[in-house]
């Protein structure tokens, strides 16, 4: 049964009154080359009971492994009731309601997390949220281009050090819009920004700084002198940070003298389950004086006619139904339920809920890279304070031993040896609360057995 | 009925231009384009120094509900922008042909005056709109 309501004698008035002999009139203008005859590879439907068994069986074969994989999106306890709240039918949406100020409670949930999103980084303003933590990058940039009027370069600066992935997907997204990114590399045998290469670009016109905390590789970067570097040569800085992270460390509002200009991330380990890549939200804040050329939309409180409180759309006249090719975003909407979701999570666990299970990460993560490193031939690669991933070299070739440990029921972590070559058979692990002692020590047998095994 | 000053120049897209003594030419939006947009929350000006085409996205009116481009009128180099306006974009609304000016252009090419409306033919694009 077609969704869209319209009976035969609907459609053939309509398309007499706009002159068109057929639905299919309508799309002419599209090359036939260009048109696909027939869905040929799309299987036909399936019953739900059907597809109810189809993705049970999909879904047991992910079976439940132990998981030491981070790499940007993180294994943590969400609270029984976190999803049950949002899963009510008055938070069941994805969407900001089109009638937004009919939909009360919606729109008061936006405002907290704002406030709680301005409160964790330090910053004035929160949007409402976007896709992802990488495409938040992506408009992180553009909107710097935006916001930096002085600079005219489009030029990005990024340490090699940022999650590849986010790297990727904002070139990809910026392409076509005459932004250039120059990636700088980390210290060898340190693991963060080589700052000497960044003063080299000294009075070269750079739009805008991207500094990740803690960096891809779980390590601190010294983002007070790379966040003063960049103000003093007249280039916005754009943070890239792991929220929960800054239930320990100090908010990117704080970083330098001044501040950081734009932060982002994703909101994943604020309640969100593991989900094959997503969905996950992506969130922003940043300085009142750049409010305007923030992409999405903000919720603000006000007051009605008899003084009440009230909330309501304040900003979004530059999204794209309004502003059309000119909008601060082509993506013009926000990710309601997975923002729900953080919400809550964040109301549930509190500030200091928060900081425990960000200081728990931390310590098992040390923990683990204690035990693992008492393997022979598994070397720590860096040694720097870290939060709750770390490289280790193996003796091995680490996608074998990978395929190894899984035959074992353990995820071991990401193999980095394509994305970062020169570090050699590299592997990034994490532990987060939900690693046991145990869980560590059932880690560190299963992978010294396997490398005994290896010649 | 909007004020439509006689000594001014206009837009079909509802932007004034008022040569100055000097030859500079100052550029607003008109009383009917503001009365239309409502309360305005911010502006856009643009940089003094830039150089605009006729017919180019100069400026950015921002009221809650839309946001809106202002074209420059003529061809020429910002040489003033209104700043009062990034606090107190309401001049807009409340004197638009005097407090509430956008910027100043020194005109590259002063044929394209001639190519602008009159106060009467602009009277006549805002009475059109009307039906």
């Amino acid at each position: 049964m077609p969704f869209i309501p319209h009976t035969e004698t609907e459609i053939s008035e309509m398309l007499a009154a706009i002159g068109a002999p057929s639905i299919d009139a309508l799309f002419d203008e599209i090359p036939a080359a260009l048109r696909i005859k027939s869905l040929a590879a799309i299987p036909d439907a399936l019953s739900e009971m059907e597809v109810g068994r189809l993705m049970q069986q999909r879904a047991s074969q992910d079976g439940r492994p132990l998981n030491f994989l981070g790499a940007g999106a993180y294994e943590h306890h969400i609270p029984a009731a976190v999803w049950a709240i949002v899963t009510r039918g008055e938070f069941y949406s994805a969407y900001t309601p089109y009638q937004a100020e009919a939909s009360q409670g919606t729109l008061q949930l936006l405002y907290e997390y704002q406030t709680m999103m301005s409160s964790l980084t330090g910053m004035e303003v929160s949007n409402a949220s976007l896709y992802d933590g990488a495409s938040a990058l992506a408009e992180a940039c553009l909107m710097s281009v935006r916001a930096h009027r002085r600079s005219k370069s489009a030029r990005i600066v990024v340490p090699s050090t940022l999650n590849p992935t986010y790297l990727s997907v904002s070139r990809a997204v910026t392409e076509g819009q005459n932004l250039s990114f120059t990636v700088l590399p980390y210290e060898p045998g340190k693991g963060t920004l080589q700052f000497s290469r960044l003063e080299a670009l000294k009075g070269e016109d750079i739009t805008a700084v991207v500094i990740q905390q803690p960096n891809f590789f779980g390590l601190m970067e010294d983002v007070d002198a790379i966040t003063d570097w960049a103000h003093a040569n007249n280039a916005l800085v754009i943070a890239v940070v792991n929220p929960l992270s800054l239930a320990l460390f100090k908010p990117p509002g704080e970083w330098g003298t001044k501040g950081v200009d734009i932060v982002v991330g994703d909101g994943q380990p604020l309640g969100v389950p593991l989900s094959s890549g997503g969905p996950y939200f992506g969130f922003m804040t940043t300085r009142m004086e750049h409010v305007r050329q923030m992409p999405g939309r903000i919720i603000g409180r006000t007051v009605d006619l008899d003084g009440k409180q009230g909330f309501t759309l304040t900003l979004q006249a530059r999204e794209q139904h309004i502003r059309r090719s000119k909008a601060t975003s082509n993506i013009c909407t926000n990710q309601g339920l997975l923002v729900t979701a953080a919400t809550i999570h964040m109301s549930l666990l509190g500030a200091a809920g928060l900081e425990a299970v960000a200081a728990t990460s931390q310590r098992q993560t040390s923990k683990l890279v204690e035990r693992l490193a008492r393997i022979p031939g598994v070397k720590v690669v860096f040694d720097g304070y870290r939060f709750h991933e770390a490289v280790l070299q193996l003796p091995t070739k680490v996608s074998e031993v990978l395929e190894a440990l899984a035959k074992r029921n353990i995820v071991g972590g990401l193999d980095l040896s394509k994305l970062y070559p020169e570090l050699g058979n590299a592997l990034l692990v994490c532990a987060t609360e939900m690693r046991t002692d145990a869980d560590l020590d059932s880690y560190a047998s299963a992978l010294a057995d396997v490398l005994e095994r290896k010649p | 009925m909007s004020n439509i000053p006689a000594d001014l120049k206009y837009l079909d897209s509802h932007e004034w231009a008022r040569v100055e003594s000097d030859g500079t030419v100052t550029i607003g939006i008109s009383d009917h384009a503001q009365g239309a947009l409502g309360d305005l929350v911010f502006v856009e000006v643009p940089e003094v120094g830039k150089s605009l085409s006729k017919g180019a996205a100069a400026a950015v009116v921002e009221s809650v509900k839309a946001a809106s481009d202002v074209y420059s009128p003529l061809s020429g180099e910002v040489i003033a922008a209104n700043d009062a306006l990034s606090g107190s974009p309401e001049l807009v609304n409340s004197d638009p042909y005097g407090a509430g000016w956008l910027f100043k252009l020194k005109p590259s090419n002063a044929g394209e005056l001639q190519q602008l409306l009159d106060a009467k033919a602009y009277e006549k694009v805002v009475a059109d709109a009307a039906h």
